[in-house]
């Protein structure tokens, strides 16, 4: 049903966890839903210095988290916005159609830990990330 | 090579070698149409009516009251649409089943309410049993057809199948029972029970796949699903097919010998797991703790999703099953699950362990070695698990 990249991010999930000194955190999903991710970000001089991930979900959604930390880390917050769930999807080698909604939401918790970030630094962040989907509202696949 | 436990039974068995042994001539040598007139036939229509009255010995009823099916959901479908439409003649349309059937009964009713049946689903409470009380106020004067399942698929919980006969006998309603979880398992007589219809599938107690068999209780009116030849009485059309019907009488007949063993050895293993996994902070047993099929364990596991604990056992060689929206490939958790009334976030949390005579005391041994970890690990980088644990704290 899934790919070696699938199986191998949810075997060997990459920066799970916390972080202490974290200056932006995102959190997406709901529990009704079976998924809830939450991003933590060390943003330094405009670049994602380091980055921690923890989901409640399915293996897909363990997958795209821990492979979209990795696409970000490093890079400026700017390109890291622009992480599409496509591209998450296409880095996994491709998901089952029903766990498309696991790569939202691994973009939406993205957007939404830098959303926080700017948030923290007294800028607005709605020119920069646009909206949040914060409990999936959006989603197609799922009637909650 | 590694661990292996198959530990989902109730999804289906492995076949009887005996059965599988049994089968082979008509998969062979025997390949004659049961329903020929030639010599060459006539072996083929012998197994396949010994095979009917094997199954008619295991359930206790008449050997013309058994027809064979392709399945459990078959039987199901049969029972329910064809004695739906026949009671419509003695100005019935109303159907009484239960919120936790299995969907070829719900499904089966959805179709029907859509032409006009009218039905009412009982609640299961959280111990997950029917209460007879409640069954007998909801009967009317319009309700024709009682289906109440005998064991619960997910959850196992085993109804009060002879209690629910009696009423519905007083009241003069049929009762169909959705059996292919109990038979083998459970002491089954259709006549002592008041069971007018009844459905079983092969492959649940180490039959072959796409085999079932209905019993009707003679007199009943029905009508049938699958027109066509003169097969099963002319109730069922097909040829038919005698190494899977030839494969279900022994496997019933091999299931009922060993139901005793099997089900002593199988409470040993489940009770094992349930009183080891029980210690596992925030878990709980979904169904009554005695009155579920032995060889039944089902569990939730708060903060942790279904799937990602399923695919992890799997990587531990243990094959189970979770009534988590992810693994019913819809969004929704088990619809039997939230009829005991769990929370959506509980549900998702489901693990469903199943036994059968292949499974021993070492199997339960290792599972309880290995979960504890897997929860802990899952538990570790979930968001839902530290939102428990504060709540807990606040």
């Amino acid at each position: 049903m899934y790919t070696k990249q699938v199986m191998d991010h949810f075997e060997n999930p990459r920066n799970v966890g916390e972080l202490a000194d974290a200056n932006g955190i995102g959190e997406v999903g709901n529990a009704k839903c079976g998924d809830i991710m939450k991003i933590f970000l060390k943003v330094e001089n405009g670049i994602i210095a380091d980055v921690r991930f923890k989901t409640y979900g399915c293996a897909s959604a363990i997958a795209t988290s821990s492979i979209a930390t990795e696409m970000i880390k490093g890079q400026p917050l700017e390109k890291a916005i622009e992480l599409s769930n496509k591209a998450v999807v296409e880095a996994l080698g491709g998901l089952p159609p029903h766990k498309i909604h696991c790569s939202v939401l691994a973009e939406q918790a993205i957007k939404a830990a830098v959303a926080d970030y700017y948030t923290r630094q007294g800028v607005d962040p709605t020119p920069f990330v646009g909206k949040i989907d914060h409990d999936c509202e959006h989603c197609e696949g799922c009637g909650h | 090579m590694g661990k292996f436990i198959y530990a989902d039974n109730a999804a289906t068995t492995a076949l009887s070698p005996k059965v599988l042994e049994g089968m082979m001539p008509y998969l062979t040598t025997e390949y004659a149409n049961a329903s020929s007139l030639y010599a060459f036939g006539s072996a083929a229509k012998e197994a396949v009516e010994k095979a009917r009255n094997q199954v008619a010995v295991a359930l206790g009823a008449r050997d013309n009251e058994i027809y064979f099916t392709a399945g459990g959901s078959e039987a199901d479908n049969w029972a329910i649409k064809g004695y739906a439409h026949a009671m419509l003649k003695k100005g019935k349309n109303h159907i009484i089943s239960t919120k936790f059937e299995h969907h070829a009964v719900l499904h089966t009713l959805d179709a029907l309410a859509k032409q006009g049946f009218e039905i009412t689903l009982l609640d299961v409470h959280s111990d997950g049993l029917v209460r007879v009380d409640e069954l007998k106020a909801a009967i009317k004067d319009t309700t024709g057809l009682v289906t109440v399942m005998y064991a619960n698929n997910e959850i196992g919980t085993v109804q009060p199948i002879a209690e629910i006969g009696a009423v519905c006998r007083e009241k003069g309603v049929v009762f169909h029972t959705d059996a292919v979880q109990a038979v083998g398992n459970v002491e089954i007589d259709v006549k002592a029970q008041n069971i007018d219809m009844l459905s079983l599938s092969a492959h649940k107690f180490h039959g072959p796949k796409g085999m079932g068999a209905l019993y009707i209780k003679r007199g009943i009116p029905f009508g049938n699903l699958i027109d066509g030849g003169a097969q099963e009485n002319r109730r069922r059309a097909g040829t038919e097919n005698t190494a899977g019907i030839v494969g279900t009488g022994i496997a019933i007949t091999e299931a009922v010998a060993t139901m005793k063993k099997r089900n002593e050895k199988c409470r040993e293993i489940s009770n094992y797991i349930m009183d080891n996994c029980l210690k596992i902070e925030r878990s709980r047993v979904n169904g009554d703790r005695t009155k579920r099929l032995p060889g039944n364990v089902n569990m939730c596991f708060e903060g942790v999703e279904g799937e990602s604990l399923l695919l992890m056992l799997d990587a531990k060689g243990i094959c189970a099953s979770s009534g988590s929206a992810c693994t019913s490939g819809s969004l929704d958790p088990s619809h039997v699950l939230l009829s005991i009334g769990l929370k959506h976030e509980v549900a998702h949390g489901s693990l469903r362990l199943t036994f059968s005579d292949d499974n021993t005391l070492d199997d339960a041994k290792y599972i309880c070695e290995v979960l504890p970890p897997i929860i802990e690990r899952l538990r570790a980088m979930s968001p839902l698990w530290d939102k428990i644990k504060s709540e807990e704290n606040n």
